[in-house]
């Protein structure tokens, strides 16, 4: 008995039931929460397709730093409140309809596609294996992974120049 | 399993990002669909480079790392992405005390 | 240069100089020098005329281009002048007559001052130049330019003394009324352009193979209503007794030398067409006695010397139709030069009188001029008889070739025609005689001043009084002296002679015979009516309706002149401000109105740029995927 099907669906509707939940929920805090439940959904889902590494670093970088950072975000502005003004219903109809439009567009456009027959990989093959990856990282894509790292010191040092205190503000 | 489902599972996730994009008004949250957008399309990367692999698995051991490998890049983009994005929100809650971007009309004048 | 045909180019070309001396330096020049150029470049000119009439060669036309004047895809209208009898002939008439009316000018017009004077001698300069452009050009598209010209003129002379409201409003008649008519003869050029493509009246015999009946019918009815507003015709008559505003030497001139014989001359130089238009030249011929009728009775019963004289030329205008109706454009063209004469004459002879009695116009306080004014008496009476039509004056040459005509065509024709002609004796003589004879009925202050003309203005009147006498023997008819009716003769280059005279000479001396004895009578009887002055008050309705022109003026400013005022007025007071701004206006309000809508959709509210956004690329997709497939 063939048990990857069953766990497909289920990893697949914790991912969407958690994601839904995310865009409902009142409280940023919960929102966080939810999100960080649906990339571990979406976690599982990579180890499904042996992709060890990438499920390994979703967790590491978005589920733990990322997600912290915000719900850090969060705390220090003392947002944990159902506190967010709502908009306008008809705005949010409008957005719900123009997102479910998008999805029924891109589903029909692609449900006749000439992929229906393609299957993925699923448990086995090893290009997900840090050792692959890892060998290709640091011999055909070298030079982009350093500029990455130049990304992060550009981030950072803007991340830092935006987020001090004006110095003019304060002597004035 | 096959690649429509992953298709369909990634433009279920991709939408319901959107549409939080266009309902909500916090601009935390509005930060928070985005990167579900991302990870959707990481989700369809992955699931296309395995594709990928099995299909010319015959000619070649390591087809369909570039995938993955873009999904990586993807994730280091996003951090960065986040340090800065939310540094502006913090600025921006010091500034009008709020981060509802109902108030961030200044594009009209 | 100064030989045949080349000198035909000095012949507009001199009043066109002194028109433009004249009104350039009308501030400069003294009232010696103004009268010397205006005069002399029309001496001149009348001897350039002269030239060309002697010398012209018998046969065809001689053609002078001087270069194309339009030039569009396959149509070519050159600028050119067109030589031969008739042209030429009427060269002599506009430039001699109009310069005998320059030299009177000089002198009636004396109380100007310098400017104003100046002013007058370059429109009638101008005026002379548009008519000879009209004489001599070799198509309709030149013709046109001249015949806008002498509208021009007209207008511009008639409102001479633009002080007057009055006269500028008969300026404004003239005008209006001529462009009913130029508008008929510019459709009437297109037709004839989109039908053949050509304007030139040297190809007209071409022409009138490729135009079909009804097309030949249509033009030729569409140049005669150009011609009724020239000449003075049913219904576009009413503007020239209005014309005598003007300066009395200027009424002279347009009802002389140029202006309303301007439509005689387009048709006769179409005569071609016309005579294979045999239903336009009944209705000419109607027309034509009915103005001449018409003019004739009002003439009756009016009291201002000029207006009595404008009537008359309207009525001699319809005899000149009346013979182009019948057939007879030689004598409509004979007429015309008789009639330029005399009507000159007495044109000029009532400036005189009206000069002499410091610009008195009404007949009714005149009388018994005769021993103050004997040169101008005499030579009016010589007026008078060559249009009441007794021989030997030319007159009456004229007027019978015009009468035999109307007998041939049909003899209800000749019995109104004879009529009209009775009752221009009469009211000719009616005036004269209550001018001339009798008492004194003016002021005694008018008395003192009563005085002959100098004599630059009784000089042209004894040499037009000589022509009036024998202008008409060019034009003798066979019956008298073999070898007549010359003119018939020399125009036969351009009006074939239409043979079939069948009618014996007899007929022929009764009909003389008897109109001459009916008009010698009539002029006894005005003698007996009017030998003394009596007051002719008189209530009879039909005595009214002719004292007010048949209330034709009453008519035209009822039907048509208040209509298109309250249609103005209308346009203004609710088309204008409602419709036309309302639309103007509207545009400006729906566009603000929809930028204002549209205005909304810039809220600076980053969701709903996004949301926009999404909708343009399910758009985009939708089209991308399922439109194009």
């Amino acid at each position: 008995m063939n048990v990857t099907p069953y766990i497909f669906w289920f990893l697949s509707v914790w991912a969407l039931f958690s994601a839904l939940m995310m865009v409902t929920s009142r409280n940023p805090v919960y929102s966080v929460l939810w999100l960080i439940s649906t990339f571990f959904a979406i976690s599982g889902h990579y180890i499904l397709l042996n992709a060890q590494f990438l499920a390994v670093v979703n967790i590491i970088v978005y589920a733990g730093a990322i997600m912290v950072l915000f719900l850090f975000v969060i705390m220090l502005m003392n947002l944990n409140k159902e506190t967010e003004p709502q908009k306008n219903r008809w705005l949010k109809l409008v957005g719900a309809l123009a997102g479910g439009c998008l999805l029924l567009v891109l589903v029909a456009a692609l449900k006749d596609a000439e992929l229906k027959s393609q299957q993925a990989m699923v448990g086995a093959g090893s290009i997900g294996l840090i050792k692959v990856l890892g060998k290709e990282l640091f011999t055909r894509y070298v030079v982009p992974f350093e500029i990455s790292s130049l990304l992060f010191l550009s981030a950072m040092v803007g991340a830092a120049v935006i987020g001090k205190k004006e110095i003019t503000h304060q002597n004035s | 399993m096959p690649i429509n489902y992953y298709l369909f599972l990634s433009l279920a996730l991709f939408t319901i990002g959107m549409v939080g994009v266009l309902t909500r008004r916090n601009a935390i949250i509005i930060f928070m669909c985005i990167e579900l957008m991302l990870n959707a399309v990481n989700l369809l990367l992955v699931a296309f480079s395995k594709m990928h692999h099995l299909k010319n698995l015959a000619l070649n051991a390591s087809v369909g790392t570039d995938g993955q490998l873009f999904v990586f890049f993807i994730m280091v983009v996003a951090a960065a992405e986040v340090s800065v994005g939310l540094a502006i929100i913090v600025m921006m809650y010091r500034n009008i005390h709020s981060v509802d971007i109902q108030f961030l009309n200044r594009l009209k004048h | 240069m100064f030989s045949f045909p080349n000198i035909a180019y000095f012949i507009p070309l001199l009043p066109l100089l002194g028109f433009l001396v004249n009104g350039l330096g009308r501030k400069h020049l003294s009232k010696g020098a103004i009268a010397w150029i205006g005069s002399g470049v029309l001496a001149l000119a009348f001897a350039a005329s002269l030239v060309v009439f002697l010398n012209l060669p018998s046969g065809g036309p001689t053609l002078l281009n001087a270069f194309d004047f339009i030039r569009i895809g396959e149509l070519r209208i050159p600028f050119a002048f067109q030589l031969d009898a008739l042209s030429s002939l009427f060269l002599l008439i506009i430039t001699g007559i109009g310069f005998l009316i320059h030299v009177y000018s000089s002198a009636y017009m004396h109380e100007e001052s310098a400017e104003h004077y100046g002013r007058y001698f370059a429109y009638l300069n101008l005026f002379i130049f548009s008519m000879l452009l009209l004489v001599m050009g070799a198509n309709y598209v030149i013709m046109f330019i001249g015949w806008e010209g002498v509208g021009l003129c007209s207008y511009l002379l008639i409102g001479y003394w633009f002080r007057k409201p009055a006269y500028t409003q008969a300026a404004n008649k003239a005008f209006v009324m001529n462009r009913v008519g130029d508008l008929a003869f510019l459709i009437a050029i297109f037709w004839l352009i989109a039908r053949t493509g050509s304007v030139n009246f040297v190809d007209l015999p071409a022409a009138l193979s490729s135009l079909s009946s009804s097309d030949i019918t249509w033009i030729t009815m569409l140049l005669f209503v150009g011609a009724t507003g020239k000449s003075a015709q049913i219904p576009l008559y009413t503007w020239l007794p209005d014309a005598m505003a003007g300066p009395t030497p200027v009424s002279a001139l347009i009802h002389a030398a140029t202006m309303v014989t301007a439509g005689i001359y387009m048709i006769a130089r179409s005569n071609l067409l016309y005579t294979a238009a045999p239903l336009t030249l009944n209705v000419i011929a109607v027309i034509g006695i009915a103005t001449a009728l018409l003019a004739a009775s009002i003439a009756i019963r009016q009291n201002d010397i000029k207006k009595v004289l404008a009537y008359s030329t309207v009525s001699q205008l319809g005899f000149m139709f009346l013979a182009i109706g019948a057939g007879a454009y030689g004598a409509a063209v004979f007429h015309v030069m008789t009639h330029a004469f005399f009507k000159a004459l007495l044109f000029l002879g009532s400036g005189s009188v009206i000069h002499a009695m410091s610009g008195e116009q009404d007949i009714r306080r005149m009388g018994g001029l005769k021993k103050v004014l004997p040169i101008t008496y005499f030579t009016f009476l010589i007026g008078c008889i060559a249009i009441a039509g007794i021989p030997p004056f030319s007159g009456f040459f004229s007027k019978d070739a015009i009468l035999l005509s109307a007998f041939l065509k049909s003899p209800i024709l000749y019995g109104v025609a004879l009529f009209t002609a009775l009752l221009t004796a009469f009211y000719m003589f009616r005036m004269f005689f209550l001018t001339f004879g009798g008492t004194f009925r003016g002021t005694d202050e008018q008395k003192h001043h009563l005085h002959e003309s100098p004599l630059a203005m009784t000089l042209p009147l004894m040499v037009l009084a000589v022509l009036s006498v024998i202008g008409g023997w060019v034009g003798i008819p066979e019956l008298f002296l073999h070898g007549g009716e010359r003119l018939i003769e020399f125009l036969s280059p351009v009006i074939p002679v239409v043979e079939g005279h069948a009618i014996s000479h007899s007929t022929e001396y009764l009909l003389m015979g008897l109109s001459t004895g009916l008009v010698l009578s009539v002029i006894f009887f005005a003698w007996t009516r009017y030998r003394q002055y009596r007051s002719e008050e008189s209530s009879a309705p039909f005595a009214r309706l002719l004292e007010n022109k048949w209330y034709v003026d009453e008519l035209y400013q009822t039907a048509i002149v208040q209509p298109l005022h309250r249609f103005g007025g209308w346009l203004r007071s609710f088309f204008e401000p409602k419709i036309v701004d309302g639309l103007i206006q509207g545009v400006g309000r729906s566009i603000r109105y929809i930028s204002q809508q549209i205005r909304l959709l810039q809220s600076g509210q980053t969701g709903n740029y996004a949301l926009w956004m999404v909708i343009s690329i399910v758009v985009i997709l939708s089209i991308q995927f399922f439109v194009r497939k």
